[in-house]
């Protein structure tokens, strides 16, 4: 069982705020509400009008135009190449515009792109996890980086079955479904106000997508909002309240 | 720097034309004073003649390092604020990088036969030869990650902070070595000594510094002009992509 | 500025604890370290008192030799499993990200220094007459190498031909710290009468301009590409 270190300097999240997100103050602290993100100001979550992006000088986004509001689950469809990576990176504020506009949660990602990272997550293909430590290194870790309490470390990686006899393997001899159930824990335990995922349920076992599924409506409902891309489109339109298709680099259809 | 004026010739204008002419012409004088009609001097003989090309080398490449430091800075303070923009300043950087490199191999070898005629070793360790290998060392390894596959912004940029870093450190290098070598007195040959000069020889040393220097131009000019050429080439790709991706999407998923 | 050191205290203890459990440094950077020696006393005929004389910046070569490999695996870490990204979206700042990986590498470097300098004496006959200094001059040159290391491993994070560029752009910078610890170390091990505290001196500014530099510049070069 993870020991929270209170003492320890390393971990930079000494309590929680009161209520509401805080912006200021100390740079690690995630912005964690107990129940609910009271974002009347905020609906829009990601507001982008087309935004180019460019991949060492290949348009991965050409122009792409969306509006996501706060509590929705996002599909992104479309094959390979089409784009969607790039808009979640984007998203995350990883990748510069071009030109266009992009706002996520209220930051304006064409000048400064920093500011928004401490308030999203990402998950994409890699496993985010450094080999030669164990889970509960890395855990520890992450958690620390993020801002996270140990205690709720523990709690995530018990939700996504992550069994303790795990705890201190190294990651390199983990199966890649049980380094994404670790990873995702990293995610849930940050609680960031907007999900960024890239085919998630690759990897996991059917009883590890339904548990992905069933976190991520606790989430919206918890006032979050997921965008997610995927290709397995049954279980994940089912999933979804909303579905953008990609294509050449911009969203050709939104069922929104 | 100008458009391009000729069909026939994708980087020359009349500017370049004419500079070429005049730093051939100046070049053939050159060769004529230095090596027929100039006196040789008391002390070195016919050895001083070597000088007329290694000093011009050296300040030139003393002149493009620094040139390749100053925008340098200009292009990280420009790209600081937008990523895109200041690329005429890194290509400015990089031209003159590669024309140092250059006239830096060429001081080295022309320094060494001097060297070996005069003091009869091609090497010593002192604090001015030591920077210069050096710098010649870095400014390949500069040369090296701007030729390196990767998003052009970056690895400009990259680049640009690298030229600064070495900026800092060629005087440290300079102070280090120096230091290194006044503690061993007396153990070589000293260079510091300024030798006299007759007028005959410093008049023909400082047409050749004019010459060279319009021949460092000229080479400068072309390639900063080929650089652009490059970056051209690789901006109508990526209108042509836009245009081709954004037909993807026409035709359908 | 405790945030600060506390971040750079997590990313440190992060990498030494990478260290530890992959014994990467121990098992395989410090025999190479040892072989460099051997492979020196190949060189120069195991001729004794040009060993003796020479001790110093052998030493230092070696410590070159295993620095750069030190580097380059401290950087690959963070460029596998797209951990780059975790770590620019975490809260993690840069600059204490520079400290913590250059006190990580520093602390491997001083490990391997201890076992090279045993290696120095009991292979070629050395003498630590001055320990002081020598502890020091390990210490201020391992940390002006770290700190260059650093600058240009995150220069080459991320870009695509990285083991042979970083130990180009990264000789020539580090060459002014090779020469200051070997003339200090010789004044150490007894070999030259010059005076070590003042290279040791040296040492320290270069270490101080390239802390300060790393700090400036690993941001910007960290979220490029």
């Amino acid at each position: 069982m993870l020991v929270p270190t209170g003492s320890d300097a390393g971990s930079v999240s000494r309590r929680m705020p009161p209520c509401c997100p805080v912006d200021g103050g100390n740079p690690l602290q995630r912005a964690s509400v107990p129940a609910r993100y009271d974002d009347a100001a905020m609906s829009t979550v990601i507001d982008m009008r087309e935004a180019v992006v460019l991949l060492e000088r290949f348009p991965a986004l050409a122009g792409a135009t969306a509006t996501i509001d706060s509590g929705e689950i996002v599909l992104l469809q479309g094959p390979n190449g089409v784009g969607k990576t790039t808009f979640l990176r984007s998203c995350a504020g990883l990748l510069p515009v071009a030109s266009g506009r992009l706002d996520v949660l209220g930051h304006d990602l064409v000048g400064a792109r920093r500011a928004v990272r401490r308030h999203v997550a990402l998950l994409g293909h890699t496993s985010q996890l450094y080999d030669d430590l164990t889970v509960v290194d890395n855990v520890k870790f992450w958690s620390k980086a993020n801002g996270v309490r140990d205690g709720d470390l523990a709690g995530a990686l018990d939700r996504m079955g992550v069994s303790k006899r795990l705890y201190s393997i190294p990651v390199e001899r983990l199966s890649a479904g049980q380094k994404r159930r670790v990873a995702i824990a990293i995610v849930i335990a940050s609680r960031p106000r907007l999900w960024l995922l890239d085919e998630p349920h690759a990897g996991l076992d059917q009883a590890g997508r339904d548990l992905l599924d069933s976190l991520l409506g606790d989430a919206t409902e918890a006032g979050a909002t997921v965008v997610f891309a995927s290709h397995e489109l049954d279980r994940a339109e089912a999933v979804a309240s909303r579905s953008l298709v990609f294509s050449g680099g911009v969203i050709v259809s939104d069922d929104a | 720097m100008q458009q391009v004026e000729r069909k026939d010739s994708m980087t020359g204008s009349l500017a370049t034309t004419t500079l070429g002419w005049a730093s051939l012409a100046s070049l053939i004088v050159v060769l004529i004073t230095g090596l027929i009609t100039s006196p040789k001097d008391a002390n070195q003989g016919e050895a001083v003649r070597l000088l007329y090309v290694h000093v011009p080398m050296i300040w030139i490449a003393y002149g493009s390092f620094i040139i390749t430091a100053g925008y340098s800075g200009l292009f990280v303070a420009k790209a600081a604020n937008r990523p895109d923009s200041g690329r005429h300043l890194d290509r400015v950087a990089g031209s003159a990088a590669e024309v140092g490199v250059v006239f830096t191999a060429l001081t080295l070898i022309s320094g060494a036969l001097w060297g070996r005629i005069t003091w009869g070793v091609y090497w010593q360790w002192d604090a001015r030869l030591t920077t210069t290998v050096l710098m010649f060392v870095t400014y390949l390894g500069y040369l090296a990650l701007r030729k390196l596959p990767a998003d052009p912004y970056v690895r400009s940029r990259r680049a640009a902070i690298v030229a600064l870093i070495a900026t800092v450190n060629l005087p440290i290098v300079h102070y280090s070595v120096d230091w290194w070598r006044t503690l061993h007195q007396g153990a070589s040959i000293t260079v510091g000594n300024k030798p006299e000069y007759t007028n005959d020889i410093l008049i023909v040393l400082l047409f050749a510094v004019v010459a060279f220097t319009l021949v460092a131009l000229w080479l400068g000019i072309h390639r900063y002009r080929v650089i652009r050429l490059e970056e051209i080439r690789e901006e109508e790709g990526i209108e042509m992509a836009i245009a081709s991706r954004r037909a993807e999407a026409e035709v359908g998923s | 500025m405790r945030e600060l050191i506390g971040e750079a205290g997590l990313v440190a203890r992060k990498d030494l604890l990478i260290e530890w459990r992959s014994r990467v440094a121990l098992n395989q950077i410090a025999p190479l370290g040892l072989l460099v020696l051997v492979v020196f006393a190949f060189a120069l005929d195991a001729n004794q008192s040009l060993l003796d004389r020479a001790s110093a910046g052998l030493f230092w070569v070696a410590v070159l030799f295993a620095g750069i490999i030190t580097v380059q695996r401290a950087f690959t870490l963070e460029s596998e499993n797209g951990i780059r990204d975790a770590l620019r979206l975490s809260g993690i700042r840069p600059a204490a990200m520079f400290l913590g990986k250059l006190l990580a590498i520093s602390a491997q470097l001083l490990v391997l220094e201890v076992v090279l300098l045993l290696g120095v004496v009991a292979m070629y006959d050395a003498t630590i007459d001055e320990p002081v200094l020598a502890a020091v001059t390990a210490l201020t040159g391992t940390l002006a190498f770290s700190a260059v290391g650093c600058i240009y491993g995150a220069v080459s994070l991320g870009l695509r031909v990285r083991e042979t560029l970083l130990p180009l752009l990264l000789i020539p910078v580090v060459a002014p710290v090779l020469l200051a610890g070997t003339r200090a170390l010789e004044r150490a091990l007894g070999v030259s009468t010059q005076a070590g505290w003042n290279w040791v001196g040296l040492l320290v500014v270069i270490s101080a301009v390239y802390t300060a530099i790393g700090l400036a510049v690993f941001g910007p070069l960290l979220e490029d590409g």
